[in-house]
């Protein structure tokens, strides 16, 4: 297989400038020499991305995985090293560049489209499916400033997709317009796949991640760290994440009046030790850890898993199960216990709170107080939602001859 | 190095350019694209008055045409300067204004330079056009020259283009070059005839005791040799020299030369200093 992409010792410099000589006057006056410090946003990258691999980067913030794609995509030039990309690139990094927004929607269809290399002929062909993916059929010959912002993202990406490249740069925008558009967003790029195209993705959503791509390269701090099938990096990638946020402590807010506090929430694994990493399907205990100040009357402990968008996902209390104790006083640990954990892979944050039995008065509630992934395990589902069902599947196709 | 269908696609893309910047110019005016001819029209109407009737320019008739009217003898140096003016002015902001294109896309940047001049050298042929209708019906047979009048507009065009690549990378560094041009530019239509005829311009003059050829100083300046060029072809309906031709030729293709060298250096970087 031949190389799409070749990345060869490529590093990038970046001035951060703290005094910028933005006018005669000042370069005068520092006789040319403006301060600033040397940020290397890419050090000695080298990688061979090959034709009709789907290849994702990922990394923290800042770690130079956007630089990189945008040294591919010829925006930016290395200060050293070399980058060659066989065929035609199209690059996603800002739906609808260069719309001008009192044309009309026909009008920046053709002007995105020759931005984007594409000459008249070719897009007289492709107008039609252009229109029709972004939905905009009615709306085609208003002015694009009349326009929802989801309508011209739709159009922006329409175009940017249906340019025909031979490699597609994609840098965080896969999620946009609305679940419909989405899916049919998916369904493309499945197919741009399916249809042998070089597809690079820069994005921090590690389930479309591990669900598109075949290769990913893990950028860290300008270096590329490592690079290999898609989940194995990926795994890499969170156990180093993991170690960063153990001292970080609690994530979100706390409140209560602080008769009963709730020392910590942890996620304990079948063997009993926390955990911040589970598969679908694992048993797992939540284990809220209590100390009380002094005796309190009929406490209800409850528990809370959210999405990291705040979705609220359960909301177990002990009250609700029966179990209210008379009486506490000291310390002390409450346990859910999971059989099967049935939340799909993904983040999630947990939370804890103890209240009076009448959840009137909060003793102590811990907002977000642990955060934990969800690797794919069993059921084994990787195509979107949030929880399983644990259902089985049965196919029982009906005989004509009954 | 560019292949042709990269050369192609780049044509395109600047036509594509050339029409944004044209439909955009006007949209939601209710005049719409007699904006651009009322423009000249009104500054014309101005500089009348004031130099003809007020200050007196006396301005000599066409030879050999024998036309003799200031407006037509404004017009012919007021709409290459403004073709000057505008596309200086505009494809030196060109890149500032697409900021956010640079950033996020890539493909030859001369070209929202170009495209920018290029709206306004549509402008200066519709001007022309009218022009020269105004021209015939005023009794001047320009109909024969004006093939000549669109070589010079080309040539005219390079310079253009020459100086709005300089300028427009060099604003992307020292934001001061617009400033300094805005001055710089009211200097410099002064220095052209077009308010008033060459001829005023003095030979010599005495300075500290020497002759200084000012008339020779001041025709370096290449708006002098093309507003004259202008004028001989539609006012007097005469050949220009060609020396003249020969030196705005040579200036214009320098213009082009240094104007492409200095935004090739400084292109790779522009997406960061943006």
């Amino acid at each position: 297989m031949s190389a799409a992409v070749t990345v060869d010792a490529v590093s990038k410099r970046f001035r951060l400038y703290q005094e910028r000589n933005q006018s005669l006057k000042a370069t005068l006056m520092r006789r040319g020499r403006s301060r600033y410090e040397e940020h290397w946003a890419l050090r000695d990258v080298s990688l061979e991305i090959p034709s009709g691999t789907t290849f994702g980067f990922i990394g923290e913030n800042g770690s130079g995985k956007s630089t990189l794609l945008k040294c591919i995509a010829k925006i930016l030039r290395p200060d050293s090293g070399h980058i060659s990309v066989e065929g035609k690139v199209s690059a996603l990094l800002e739906l609808g560049a260069g719309f001008h927004p009192e044309l009309s929607g026909r009008e920046n269809v053709y002007l995105n489209g020759s931005i984007l290399g594409l000459g008249r002929k070719e897009l007289d062909r492709k107008f039609d499916d252009i229109v029709a993916f972004a939905g905009l059929q009615r709306f085609i010959d208003s002015p694009v400033k009349n326009y929802s912002s989801g309508m011209y993202v739709r159009l922006g990406f329409s175009v940017a997709i249906n340019v025909g490249p031979d490699v597609l740069l994609v840098d965080e925008v896969l999620a946009v317009g609305d679940e419909q558009f989405q899916r049919k967003c998916n369904e493309k790029f499945l197919q741009l796949k399916a249809d042998g195209i070089t597809i690079v993705i820069v994005t921090h959503d590690l389930a479309s991640v591990r669900s598109l791509c075949d290769v990913v390269g893990w950028v860290d701090e300008g270096r590329l760290r490592e690079v290999g099938a898609a989940d194995e990096v990926v795994d890499a990638y969170l156990d180093h994440v993991h170690v960063g946020r153990a001292d970080e402590g609690g994530l979100g807010s706390r409140w209560g009046s602080g008769e009963v506090v709730v020392e910590r929430l942890e996620v304990l694994n079948v063997s009993g030790e926390p955990v911040t990493r589970a598969r679908t399907g694992d048993p797992v205990t939540f284990r809220v850890h209590y100390a009380a100040n002094q005796p309190v009357e009929r406490p209800v402990f409850a528990m809370a898993v959210h999405t990291l968008q705040g979705v609220e996902l359960t909301h177990p209390t002990t009250r609700q199960s029966g179990l209210v104790p008379e009486r506490i006083d000291g310390n002390g640990v409450v346990d859910l216990v999971v059989d099967r954990l049935l939340l799909l892979p993904g983040t999630y944050d947990a939370s804890a709170a103890v209240t009076d039995y009448a959840a009137l008065h909060t003793y102590d509630h811990r907002h977000r107080a642990v955060r934990f992934d969800v690797d794919p395990g069993t059921p084994h589902e990787t195509d979107g939602g949030l929880v399983s069902l644990g259902g089985t599947w049965r196919v029982a196709p009906l005989r004509s001859d009954q | 190095m560019a292949t042709l269908t990269e050369l192609s696609n780049a044509r395109e893309l600047m036509v594509n350019l050339t029409l944004r910047e044209l439909r955009g110019k006007y949209k939601r005016s209710l005049l719409g694209w007699t904006w651009s001819l009322f423009n000249p029209l009104v500054t014309m109407a101005i500089f009348t008055v004031v130099f003809l009737v007020f200050l007196r320019v006396r301005i000599p008739p066409g030879d050999p045409s024998g036309m003799n009217v200031f407006a037509f003898y404004l017009l012919c140096g007021l709409l290459p300067w403004n073709f000057l003016a505008n596309g200086m002015n505009g494809g030196m902001t060109a890149l500032i204004n697409n900021a956010t294109l640079i950033q996020k896309v890539y493909f030859p940047r001369e070209i929202l330079v170009a495209a920018n001049v290029a709206s306004w050298l549509v402008s200066l042929f519709i001007e022309l056009a009218v022009f020269a209708v105004a021209l015939l019906i005023a009794g001047n047979m320009v109909l024969p020259w004006l093939p000549a009048v669109v070589v010079l507009v080309a040539v005219q065009a390079v310079f253009v283009v020459g100086l709005a690549l300089l300028l427009s990378v060099l604003n992307v560094y020292f934001r001061d070059v617009q400033h300094l041009m805005a001055i710089l530019l009211q200097l410099w239509f002064y220095s052209t005839p077009i308010v008033y005829p060459l001829t005023v311009v003095p030979t010599t003059v005495e300075l500290f005791g020497f002759d200084l050829p000012l008339r020779a100083i001041y025709e370096l300046n290449p708006m002098v040799g093309f507003v004259e060029a202008y004028r001989d072809l539609l006012y007097d309906l005469r050949v220009p020299a060609v020396g003249e031709i020969a030196y705005l030729l040579a200036v214009s293709v320098a213009a082009l030369g240094v104007g492409l060298v200095v935004f090739n250096r400084l292109e790779p970087k522009l997406a960061e200093e943006l």
